[in-house]
């Protein structure tokens, strides 16, 4: 069995609005990621993934709020330990964190090799200009960057190498857990395919030892990360390998999901693209029961009643339903005649 | 809306500045109301009559009498009379004349006390010219003559006669009832250099002069928001020749063209109104640019489109898809205007260039006859001061409202 | 059989030019393109291709630089206030951000009244028009008692992007130009998005020019295919043969760099 890099027990977090409301956008999320494996998240705008990604760092500023569970980090409870050493000694060694518009962050007076100097010097101050230029050139190399990106500036740089550029800078004292959140929405097809291929070689060298990707581009997802789970208004719905999770989901919502991947191959035209009517619900007072039943075609009276635990079946396979998978498998197959 | 205005009253900046704006419009509007008539009118002879509440003696005189004892009217009497100067020469000669005492100068009653023990007009002090032993003599003279209770005598010439006769004598234990004297009246703020009730001419002037922010204001936004909807939205060559009159305009100091178009209008021609439209047909300018960027942004979004392909006409897509969005802009802009014409109007007044003098008062006028009459010099603060406090203060609230309204407007502000 | 069928929207060497001088960029380059009556067309590119630049050229928001649009065969005529309206008739756009597409500070109600008015019916008694309006609002299955006196903001974006077909439904304009209704709603609202536009073809025949970025999209809903880069259009046909046998390197480049499910997708061709 391999090392578990990143553990994740029943964490919750919430907003605290102007208005003092509280909004549990992650609650009860519960993951292991072991040495080597990358998970994706899916889901609607306003699951919860992208705030999934942001509590994952554990450090948090309002109106973002820390409530109850834990992250363990290669062995380590980063939850336990107060901010600022988070900051100085989680941040960018053992997480790194990579946001959408991630190459906006770059300031266009400063030369690229400076934000490598400030990475380093919060973290090994003793490093010296020299080594750190070194340590530099090696990695952009090994990554197929350009060298003179080091001594250029971001407004030199077109917005795929920018994004790949603050890949490179974020990941430079190779972190345990590279989280991605959208890292490649932004960018036209070819500079996308650029960053995968980038993120898959952090992978492969080793420089990084586990990654989370977030995207609502669920063919995308298919192919960068290992294993998929499905988020719904802040809670795990389905989590399975790549492979089962596209052709094989159980959970009515990753049905449904699954059911609007569209790609430019043979037979996408006769697809019938499947439809989820209504909105996910408000987070401030979420359903009781299960949270997908107002919007599920299977739902009975009592889905409403009670909260529905995570169930497991077969390898590495869990999800949140009342049905049975037999019953579910046999509902879909007579929606299909 | 109606959250709207919720959250702009739940702004401390804005609450603060709406409330330091209140009072000084309640001023505004009450004092004319309690004291009425014309606030240019003049009521003493001789300048700068301090603050304070003014007894008709005349009519004093004529008032029925009260007798009081009181133990330290004359010590009061004294110490109002008593100048600090004559207290300092009295340490001296306590001192020329080798005495040691222990008094301050404010202590009026020990000061008294040791004078009364000490002072003999015989003792010579050493070095003591006889001018200085003389106007000490007169000083002990002055004193004896406060402290001792003679009345005094009111006399009136006899018409046959021709001789003083006496019609009244007024004791130090008489009083009178100032409810009962035909004349009495407060000057809380005293009167200026043509000798006018300062307070009612404050008040006044914060009326002529916000009406002169307000006109001069709303001609600037005005000027700037048409010029700056038609710019931003219609481009092109318009938006060209537009900038181009605008960018003239910014390299010119507005106040130069301000002073120049003031003072070829000429003194007579100057009324308030006149200056205020002065005003706000040189301060457009950024309104004009801010305005048109803003609106430049908006032309392009999907719903002014929408307005298009649904035909709505240029006027419409105006009024309604575009102006909405940059209203609390505007508004905004407005009030900095309103403040900036103030003082501006303040400035040009300064130099002589304001509104004329013969009709309204104004709060840089008032500054300014303060100033040319040495106000500031001889210590008529009453005169000036409550001028500049008022003038910082309706700035200081109109910016705070501003700035509170900003950050509601403006959510990246928002703490 | 397709050669039987009109001309709906055609140009010749349609071209936009932005700036002068050093600052000139060509937008869209000599563009030709002939969308057939009631056909599903899809003009694919990149960010930067020119394919909103185009799409504002065919509404008549933005003049041509040069070239010829032709609307049902004849030139179009839209100089002045009342061809444009004339114009603005026949084709009418879906945006792609809903949320931008409303102006804030006006009630869903007028939205609706405006394209009512747009086809003559402002004389009509106010029951006549809610009906319509109700009748419309049914089409994307939305209730008007639930929306009627209610601002935009107070929708979800799906609710919103609904609303602007329910728009087009009481409008029945000849061309429908659709630029990336999809791109800003959820993966599951998207399905019914299509839905409604693909009802609006078959029910009313109306001509729909799909603007996306997304060729998988475009090749799962479209009849033809135009594909745009740089301000050319690169490749155009059927949807099959464009998408599964591209015959352009940048299309097949394109193709390539979308990821798949079925097929391996291959992350050596770059870098």
């Amino acid at each position: 069995m391999r090392n578990t890099i990143l553990e994740v027990r029943d964490l919750r977090t919430k907003y605290i609005t102007r208005f003092r409301e509280d909004i549990y956008a992650v609650d009860g999320v519960s993951l292991k990621i072991e040495e080597g494996k990358s998970l994706g998240v899916a889901g609607e705008s306003g699951c919860g993934k992208s705030t999934l990604a942001l509590s994952l760092m554990g450090y948090y500023f309002p109106p973002l709020h820390y409530t109850s569970g834990d992250i363990i980090v290669n062995g380590r409870n980063i939850t336990a330990l107060d901010p600022d050493t988070t900051r100085k000694n989680v941040l960018g060694k053992e997480v790194a964190y990579i946001p959408q518009a991630a190459m906006n962050a770059l300031n266009p007076t400063r030369r690229i090799i400076k934000f490598i100097q400030d990475v380093i010097k919060a973290h090994i101050p003793e490093m010296s200009k020299q080594e750190v230029r070194e340590l530099a050139t090696e990695r952009f190399r090994i990554l197929g960057l350009p060298e003179k990106v080091l001594d250029q500036y971001a407004v030199e740089l077109s917005g795929g190498m920018k994004q790949r550029t603050v890949i490179a800078i974020s990941t430079i004292l190779s972190p345990k857990v590279l989280i991605a959140d959208e890292p490649s929405s932004a960018l036209d097809v070819t500079s996308q395919k650029m960053v995968i291929k980038m993120l898959r070689d952090l992978m492969e060298k080793g420089y990084i030892k586990s990654m989370i990707f977030i995207t609502h581009e669920l063919p995308l997802l298919y192919n960068v990360t290992d294993d998929i789970m499905v988020m719904y208004a802040g809670q795990i719905v389905e989590r399975g390998s790549a492979k089962d999770m596209v052709f094989d989901p159980k959970h009515p919502y990753s049905k449904g999901l699954m059911g609007s991947i569209i790609v430019p191959e043979p037979g996408t035209r006769e697809l019938e693209l499947v439809a989820i009517p209504g909105t996910p619900p408000n987070l401030k007072n979420p359903p009781k029961g299960c949270r997908f039943a107002p919007r599920c075609k299977y739902a009975e009276d009592e889905c409403l009643l009670h909260e529905i635990k995570m169930k497991t079946f077969g390898e590495g396979r869990e999800y949140r339903c009342k049905f049975s998978i037999d019953y579910l498998t046999e509902k879909y197959n007579n929606g299909k005649s | 809306m109606k959250h709207l205005l919720q959250q702009i009253l739940q702004s401390g900046k804005f609450l603060t500045g709406f409330i330091i704006f209140l009072f000084i419009l309640l001023l505004m509007i009450f004092y004319p109301m309690i004291n009425p008539g014309d606030p240019l009118q003049t009521i003493s002879i001789g300048t700068f009559a301090p603050p304070g509440t003014y007894v008709s003696m005349y009519d004093a005189l004529d008032t029925e009498l009260n007798v009081f004892k009181l133990d330290n009217a004359a010590l009061n009497r004294l110490d109002s009379v008593l100048k600090p100067e004559d207290r300092v020469e009295m340490i001296m000669w306590f001192e020329s004349a080798g005495v040691k005492v222990d008094v301050t100068l404010n202590d009026t009653e020990a000061l008294l006390a040791a004078w009364n023990e000490y002072y003999d007009s015989s003792i010579q002090p050493s070095g003591m010219t006889k001018a200085k032993r003389n106007y000490y003599k007169r000083l002990n003279d002055n004193i004896t003559r406060m402290l001792a209770t003679i009345p005094k005598v009111i006399a009136k010439i006899s018409e046959e006669s021709g001789e003083l006769v006496e019609v009244r004598q007024i004791k130090s234990t008489d009083y009178i009832n100032t409810n009962k004297v035909a004349n009495v009246f407060n000057l809380p703020l005293g009167t200026d250099n043509f000798g006018r009730n300062v307070l009612k001419e404050l008040a006044s002037a914060i009326k002529t002069s916000l009406l002169i922010g307000l006109i001069a204001g709303s001609v600037a936004t005005l000027i700037g928001l048409t010029l700056g909807l038609v710019a931003g939205f219609l481009g092109g060559l318009i938006d060209d020749f537009i900038m181009f009159i605008t960018n003239i305009f910014t390299v010119i100091p507005s106040f130069v063209l301000l002073i120049l178009i003031s003072y070829s209008i000429g003194q007579e021609q100057r009324g308030a109104a006149t200056v205020a439209v002065v005003i706000g047909l040189t301060s457009w300018i950024w309104t004009a640019r801010a305005v048109r960027s803003q609106v430049i942004s908006l032309r392009n979004r999907d719903h002014v489109n929408l307005s298009k392909l649904s035909g709505h006409s240029f006027f419409r897509i105006m009024v309604a898809d575009i102006l909405p969005y940059i209203a609390s802009y505007v508004v905004m802009a407005l009030i900095l205007q309103i403040s900036a014409a103030i003082l501006a109007e303040a400035q040009l007044s300064m130099l002589g260039l304001g509104p004329k003098t013969t009709e309204v008062p104004t709060l840089g006028l008032m500054m300014k006859w303060s100033m040319l009459y040495s106000a500031h010099l001889n210590g008529y603060w009453w005169s000036y001061f409550p001028v500049i406090l008022t003038i910082a203060l309706i700035s200081f609230s109109l910016n705070l409202m501003n700035t509170g309204l900003d950050q509601v407007f403006n959510p990246t502000l928002r703490d | 059989m397709a050669n039987h069928r009109k001309s709906c929207l055609s140009g010749k060497g349609v071209t936009k030019v932005f700036g002068l001088g050093l600052k000139k960029t060509v937008a869209v380059n000599h563009v030709d393109f002939d969308f057939l009556e009631g056909d599903f067309v899809s003009i694919v590119g990149e960010s930067g291709s020119g394919k909103t630049t185009l799409a504002k050229m065919l509404l008549g928001l933005l003049p041509e630089t040069e070239g010829e649009i032709f609307f049902q065969g004849s030139l179009r005529n839209i100089r002045g206030r009342e061809n444009k309206k004339k114009y603005w008739k026949e084709i009418q756009a879906i945006f792609q951000d809903p949320f931008s597409s409303y102006n804030l500070f006006q009630k869903i109600d007028s939205v609706l009244l405006d394209c009512i008015r747009m086809r003559g019916g402002a004389r009509l008694p106010y029951t006549n028009k809610i009906e319509m309006i109700t009748e419309a609002c049914s089409f994307v299955n939305l209730k008007f008692e639930e929306l009627t006196n209610k601002y935009p903001f107070e929708l979800s974006g799906g609710q919103m992007q609904r609303l602007m077909i329910a728009r087009i439904f009481l409008l029945k304009p000849k061309i429908l130009l659709a630029d990336e209704p999809t791109s800003m709603i959820d993966a599951c609202s998207r399905a019914t998005i299509l839905d409604m536009l693909m009802n609006l073809r078959n029910e009313n025949g109306m001509t729909i020019i799909f603007i996306t970025h997304d060729i998988g999209l475009a090749y799962y809903i479209s009849d033809d295919v135009y594909i745009m880069e740089h301000g050319n259009i690169v490749e155009h046909g059927k949807a099959e043969d464009v998408i599964l046998n591209p015959k352009d390197e940048y299309t097949k480049r394109l193709i390539s760099d979308v990821p798949k499910i079925h097929e391996v997708w291959d992350l050596s061709t770059v870098g």
